[in-house]
């Protein structure tokens, strides 16, 4: 496999865990070393360059912040290192430390520091070498939500300022679609995608990358027929698992007989109690029961039993609550509903990881 | 009705009955001898050892003698080269041992010594160094040597079995706080442009600090009264305090003079002690947030010139 990524990018990788993304990351920093392969930073081959050599710096998932040093000393550890003047070290560790909000605990030591603000130190020591690139290694995982919600808001504006090239590894998928500009989806050391966040999410790759990433509803299906569609193709395909076929569009051509996954996201079908009314080509509809309503504020979850399939697995649907909800949702528990798509919706993926 | 015994105070009752029997194991085997050997060294020499119930600093003034503060100089620059060496020998040894897969069997190779008496391990460096030795016979067979080298009866030797009987007390403490330290904060240093030596000096040493106070005063204070090494594969010049007040007890039977030696021992020892004691007292509160304060100020001292 091979990745390029560009300068300036903010460049996730994301997989679950044991995937390599990180060791990818400790081979890049020069803590690991691979046994065979080549990383190339300006078209010059970097491998026999020792780690405190290279123009990256690393933010740990533990943040290493040296227990034995203040936030002051931490931060100016790497000038010290260069042996620069006490003046210009003040000046920049000064600098670095207002850019991540930390000036009123410039002499404290990091275990008198929360979370947050062992975090924010970590970033401010790496970004003080003014690398090319900086590394970040789960920086938000040890982070309650909250408080990650807003760091990572604050790593994208820091991103911003600096300029320079991130490469973030995560596992965690709202992370890397909310920041990145692009994302290489990883599993057992190989890359299965790379894409922008919005064609990782609409068009996955592989059926691996569809599940990953969000929620989805999943089937193997084959190819029964093919025609042009508008610009597209509009293919049936036979889903054995819900005992019926199914439309959906596809950009190629697809040979009769082939299989596939076919996947659809829960936000892309409309659960209603009536039949809908829509007369769009290829509208698929099933209809069924309401197993399990979830309901989390913004939006409702609904796993769906449908009728006539008794295994069939459970559909899932999700409804954005836009209106003011008076008597609750309108569907509930036990209720009899429609789950309708369009065949635009829908997306065929090859299933490589079996 | 009576009010049941609060129960931390209930706790603090039970645990000052539970230190009895330590408490008084160490007043009648510790504390008393040593009491008696303080109050010997401030009394009159009895004809045929012992003591004579008589204040006197005979014994302090006896020790102010050119051939005594030599053996005085000789036991402290012997202690602490053989320390150095043990802590320099152990630091690599912890590391590695703390980076293995197999710490257990390690671990347990290390302590393995401490089951064989030290008599029998002394007297194996004996058949391995002396002129007719193991060693001595392989040089002369291998054609590197004619006859065979004096390689037992110096100091040299004195401070080869030293540190071989001693390593273990320094190994130990070493691996421990070695074990404890996260190896992550190498790959920090190096990220940020520390070479493998700025690594390991800058940041590893700051944070194993109290591992190697720990061992070097664990080696120091055993090597400082050592009696059986200097006399086993030492030299005539090898003499250390160790000897002498086994010398003034059974051979001169200057009970007080030995006891004045002893003194000696029993301060370096208590300076280790507190040593020790005051390093953990300082990494205990300085984690706490009440000295921040005072911390805060003393940094402030230092950062002056480039706060202004």
């Amino acid at each position: 496999m091979s990745v390029t990524i560009k300068q300036g990018e903010f460049f996730s990788l994301l997989g679950p865990s044991g995937c390599g993304k990180t060791t990818l990351l400790r081979i890049i920093a020069g803590f690991d070393y691979p046994d065979h392969g080549r990383v190339l930073f300006d078209n010059k081959d970097i491998l026999p360059i020792p780690p405190d050599k290279r123009q990256s710096n690393t933010i740990f998932q533990t943040y290493a912040l040296f227990p034995h040093l203040t936030v002051y000393e931490n931060i100016a550890f790497p000038l010290r290192l260069r042996k620069l003047g006490k003046d210009e070290i003040d000046e920049r560790v000064k600098h670095y430390v207002h850019m991540v909000q930390l000036d009123d605990h410039l002499y404290k030591k990091p275990s008198m520091l929360s979370g947050g603000q062992k975090q924010r130190v970590a970033i401010a020591r790496a970004l003080i070498n003014e690398p090319s690139v900086l590394l970040l290694d789960e920086p938000l995982s040890a982070l309650d939500a909250k408080l990650r919600q807003n760091l990572l808001v604050e790593l994208d504006d820091i991103h911003d300022k600096v300029g320079i090239t991130f490469i973030y590894v995560t596992h965690d998928q709202s992370e890397a679609l909310g920041v990145s500009d692009r994302i290489a989806v990883m599993d057992k050391g190989k890359i299965l995608q790379i894409g922008t966040p919005y064609e990782i999410y609409e068009a996955p790759a592989t059926r691996f990358v569809a599940q990953f990433i969000g929620e989805t509803n999943i089937f193997s299906c084959t190819v029964l027929s093919c025609e042009p569609f508008e610009n597209e193709y509009m293919i049936v395909v036979d889903v054995p698992a819900l005992g019926t076929t199914i439309n959906v569009t596809d950009l190629e051509p697809q040979e009769v007989g082939s299989e596939f996954d076919f996947t659809v996201r829960p936000e892309k079908i409309r659960i209603t109690l009536n039949p809908p009314r829509s007369t769009a080509a290829g509208l698929n509809v099933f209809k069924g029961v309401v197993e399990e309503p979830v309901y989390s504020g913004f939006q409702s979850k609904y796993y769906v039993k449908l009728d006539d399939i008794p295994t069939a697995p459970l559909m899932k649907a999700f409804k954005q609550h836009t209106v003011f909800l008076e008597d609750g949702p309108d569907i509930e528990w036990k209720d009899s509903v429609y789950l309708s798509w369009t065949a635009v919706d829908g997306y065929l993926v090859k299933d490589v990881d079996r | 009705m009576k009010k049941a015994m609060r129960p931390a105070k209930r706790e603090q009752l039970l645990g000052t009955l539970y230190s009895f029997p330590m408490g008084i194991w160490f007043t009648v085997f510790f504390t008393v001898p040593l009491a008696i050997i303080i109050l010997y060294s401030f009394m009159k020499r009895g004809l045929y050892g012992g003591v004579e119930k008589a204040f006197t600093l005979e014994a302090y003034r006896q020790m102010i003698n050119p051939s005594f503060a030599k053996v005085l100089v000789r036991t402290l620059w012997i202690s602490m080269l053989s320390t150095i060496l043990c802590v320099l020998i152990a630091i690599p040894v912890g590391y590695a041992m703390a980076k293995s897969r197999h710490q257990t069997l390690l671990l347990f190779l290390i302590i393995i010594p401490f089951w064989t008496n030290s008599l029998i391990r002394i007297y194996a460096w004996i058949s391995i160094l002396s002129t007719e030795g193991f060693l001595n016979s392989l040089l002369i067979r291998l054609g590197i040597v004619k006859e065979g080298l004096h390689l037992i009866y110096n100091n040299g030797s004195v401070i080869l079995v030293l540190v071989y009987m001693y390593l273990p007390f320094a190994i130990l403490p070493l691996f421990t706080t070695i074990d404890k330290f996260d190896f992550f904060l190498l790959d920090a240093a190096r990220d940020l442009g520390a070479t493998k030596l700025e690594s390991i000096v800058k940041v590893m040493f700051p944070n194993i600090k109290s591992g190697l106070s720990t061992a070097f005063i664990f080696t120091f204070i055993p090597i400082f009264g050592a009696y059986t090494v200097p006399l086993l594969v030492g030299g005539k010049d090898s003499t250390m305090i160790g000897n002498i007040i086994v010398d003034q007890v059974s051979k001169t039977r200057n009970w007080p003079l030995a006891s004045a030696f002893s003194m000696i021992l029993t301060l370096v020892s208590l300076i280790g002690v507190f040593w020790m004691l005051a390093s953990a007292q300082k990494e205990a509160t300085g984690k706490k947030q009440n000295t921040l304060q005072a911390y805060e100020q003393k940094v402030k001292a230092h950062h002056g010139r480039s706060r202004r």
